[in-house]
């Protein structure tokens, strides 16, 4: 059984920060799939669209009739585990550092065996789900993991290093004011951080958000105002030695497109927060969090951006604010490529509308502050990095897939 | 010796104290809220060029941003809808002898210390002016109310019904713009206007009244209890922005010590 991880002991200020380091990352660009899937959490295979076989490990052409229409589908993930070993030692630095690690054989219902990680509370030959992970190279593997629940089985040390979970972490919310701030506070709460830092702006007008915030255990309010870029370096200065994960939930909102709007003034407020506000968090306590992403239990594992689901397709009633996320999503990839040798995972929660002042004329469905909080956490438990949040986002996200320039005229009006 | 000789000597001996009656531009300092649907008033802001490195090795700057109306600042008569169409209404066109000028300051400390939505009314002004005299002509006037020496939230003072922080009522605006023919008005609150300004008719008072008649503005003033009631000069130049309706600036008074 999985033994249960402890608060860690403070950190001895004598002995250097170990440094990270990452596990094999080449893959072909057939095996990307598996990695793409991992980002969302979905177990994935290449099945052969002419004779349905089951594909594993990714490849060009099918292992049984050699068609070259080999699209990724979700599979069934339940097997058997067939053989496991634990490996002692690695010429690899990663597992050389995380050693003994466990791996072994699966044997799918769907048909292939695959070779995988191999969490500590399956038993020999016990049935096993497959989970895809993504690992820190930000890679997408294979975990089996044991049918049943098992006590404290995220804490597996296998398990965590591909997590992002929460537990005895240190996070930062960046707005305090922001509608959706005390529900994620007290959902992390509830999740076992062992601090919430929680950002507000301006503390010169009132707060409607702080006596709950006051009220959630562990949360301290620290200044921050992510468009003045001293305020982020001050408080970068004074907790970003101890951010272990960043959620930056800074939005400025505010309806109207181009025309309507007839001036850049709120454009420019909405770049300053969504857009100017990651980057400069990121700069602030980027480095810092690079750097201390193999420090222990409390590692700095995770930087979370809520953004609007309209960066991926512009909703003109909101035309500009889309825009100014559409910025934020390009700028999150880019994060995500400078993040990547550290192994900080970035995690983008995509959401529709929200339950908001701004959003208060919409109709139903919208996102609720809970159930955004509730998909936060999940998504760090489950080492994600695109996660999209309600209905609006998720269809939205299917029909981008389908087809972004249909989905473009759909979104202009004229549609069915 | 000439006035101005005299006057340089006497600034550097001290016998003519400079006060400064600005907050610093500082990010956190609090701007005027509007209803958030309505456009806002930016805060200052700054931003490193560089800093003696790689962006620039021997020299340091920074770019600032911020709103016309933001920190210690000038209200043009063309910041306001009355003021519209007022001549020369705007800060590039104000003639530089109108920056300079002769101020009283009306002390309403010890009302706005057990009210924070004092009101400075005709009476208040004719019972200064029964200690110190009519006001002159062409004459800035400050209301002092040591509400500059409020830190944080306390200083817009916001409540579920609006701001609560003292200023005139129409009838006292009135009085000073159309009987006395005063320069211009100054406070130590966010705006010229009282807190709850908006439920007075006209709403905003000191602003429709003030750039109606081509007056000026000055707000968020500081340290006006070391000025005396009467006899400063106030120096109070605002930046040279063509049309603009307003801006900060770094404003003095010089004080003859007795």
């Amino acid at each position: 059984m999985t033994e249960r991880l402890k608060p860690p002991p403070r950190k001895n200020p004598q002995k250097r920060t170990v440094s990270p380091t990452s596990p094999p990352a080449m893959r072909s660009r057939a095996s990307l799939g598996i990695s793409a899937a991992a980002a969302e959490g979905r177990f994935m295979l290449q099945v052969c669209g002419e004779c349905h076989a089951v594909q594993y490990p990714a490849r060009d052409a099918c292992c049984k009739c050699l068609s070259v229409d080999l699209p990724w589908q979700d599979v069934d993930p339940a097997g058997q585990l067939l053989a496991e070993t634990t490996i002692r030692t690695s010429t690899n630095l990663y597992f050389r550092e995380r050693s003994p690690w466990r791996t072994g054989s699966v044997k799918l219902d769907a048909g292939p065996v695959i070779i995988a990680h191999v969490h500590g509370d399956v038993e020999r030959g016990a049935r096993v789900r497959l989970e895809n992970k993504l690992d820190r190279s930000g890679q997408g593997v294979l975990l089996a993991m044991p049918e049943e629940r098992s006590p404290d089985m995220e804490d597996d040390p296998q398990l965590r290093a591909m997590s992002s979970d929460p537990k005895l972490r240190r996070v930062l919310i960046a707005d305090g004011r922001n509608s959706n701030a005390v529900a994620l506070a007290q959902a992390l709460a509830e999740a076992g951080t062992s601090m919430i830092f929680v950002g507000e702006s301006e503390s010169w007008r009132p707060n409607p958000n702080r006596s709950a915030l006051e009220k959630v255990p562990g949360v301290e309010m620290m200044a921050l105002d992510v468009t003045d870029t001293s305020s982020v370096r001050e408080l970068a200065g004074e907790i970003g030695g101890k951010t272990d994960i960043l959620i930056n939930n800074a939005r400025f909102v505010r309806p109207g497109g181009v025309l309507e709007r007839g001036d850049t003034a709120f454009a420019h407020d909405e770049m300053e927060v969504n857009y100017l506000g990651l980057m400069r968090l990121a700069q602030a306590f980027g480095p810092g969090m690079c750097g201390r992403t193999a420090d222990g239990v409390n590692s700095a594992v995770a930087w979370v951006n809520v953004i609007s689901a309209y960066a991926l397709v512009n909703a003109s009633d909101y035309g500009c604010f889309s825009a100014s996320n559409a910025a934020a999503f390009s700028l999150s990839q880019s994060l995500r490529a400078e993040f990547r040798a550290s192994g900080l995972r970035l995690m983008n929660v995509f959401v529709g509308p929200t339950e908001d002042d701004w959003h208060q004329p919409l109709p139903p469905p919208k996102v609720m502050p809970k159930a955004l909080a509730r998909d936060v956490v999940k998504g760090l438990r489950d080492g994600l990095e695109d996660v999209y949040c309600g209905d609006v986002a998720k269809d939205l996200r299917e029909r981008f897939m389908a087809g972004p320039k249909i989905l473009e005229r759909e979104m202009t009006g004229g549609g069915a | 010796m000439s006035v101005l000789d005299d006057l340089a000597v006497k600034i550097a001996s001290g016998a003519v104290r400079m006060v400064d009656l600005t907050h610093t531009l500082d990010p956190d300092f609090p701007v005027i809220i509007l209803p958030p649907e309505f456009g806002q008033c930016a805060r200052f802001r700054m931003e490193e060029i560089s800093a003696y490195d790689h962006r620039g090795p021997a020299w340091k700057w920074n770019n600032i941003s911020m709103c016309e109306h933001t920190g210690t600042h000038f209200d043009a008569p063309s910041h306001w809808i009355s003021g519209r169409d007022v001549p020369n209404g705007a800060v590039d066109e104000i003639a530089v002898e109108r920056l300079v000028g002769p101020v009283v300051v009306i002390d309403c400390s010890e009302g706005a210390s057990k009210d924070d939505d004092f009101e400075l009314t005709p009476e208040v002004i004719e019972a200064w002016e029964a200690e110190h005299g009519t006001i002159p002509e062409d004459c800035w006037v400050l209301m002092r109310t040591d509400w500059s020496k409020r830190r944080g939230a306390e200083y817009l003072n916001m409540q579920d019904d609006g701001p609560h922080s003292p200023g005139p009522t129409p009838e006292a605006m009135r009085l000073l713009v159309e009987e006395r023919n005063i320069r211009g008005f100054g406070t130590e609150t966010v705006g010229t206007d009282a807190g709850q300004g908006m439920h007075y008719t006209p709403p905003y008072p000191a602003h429709y009244i003030l750039h109606g008649a081509g007056k000026y503005g000055l707000q968020c003033l500081a340290n006006l209890d070391l000025l005396p009631a009467t006899g400063a000069v106030l120096i109070a130049p605002p930046l040279k922005i063509k049309n603009g309706t307003g801006s900060p600036l770094r404003v003095m008074a010089m004080v003859e010590e007795a």
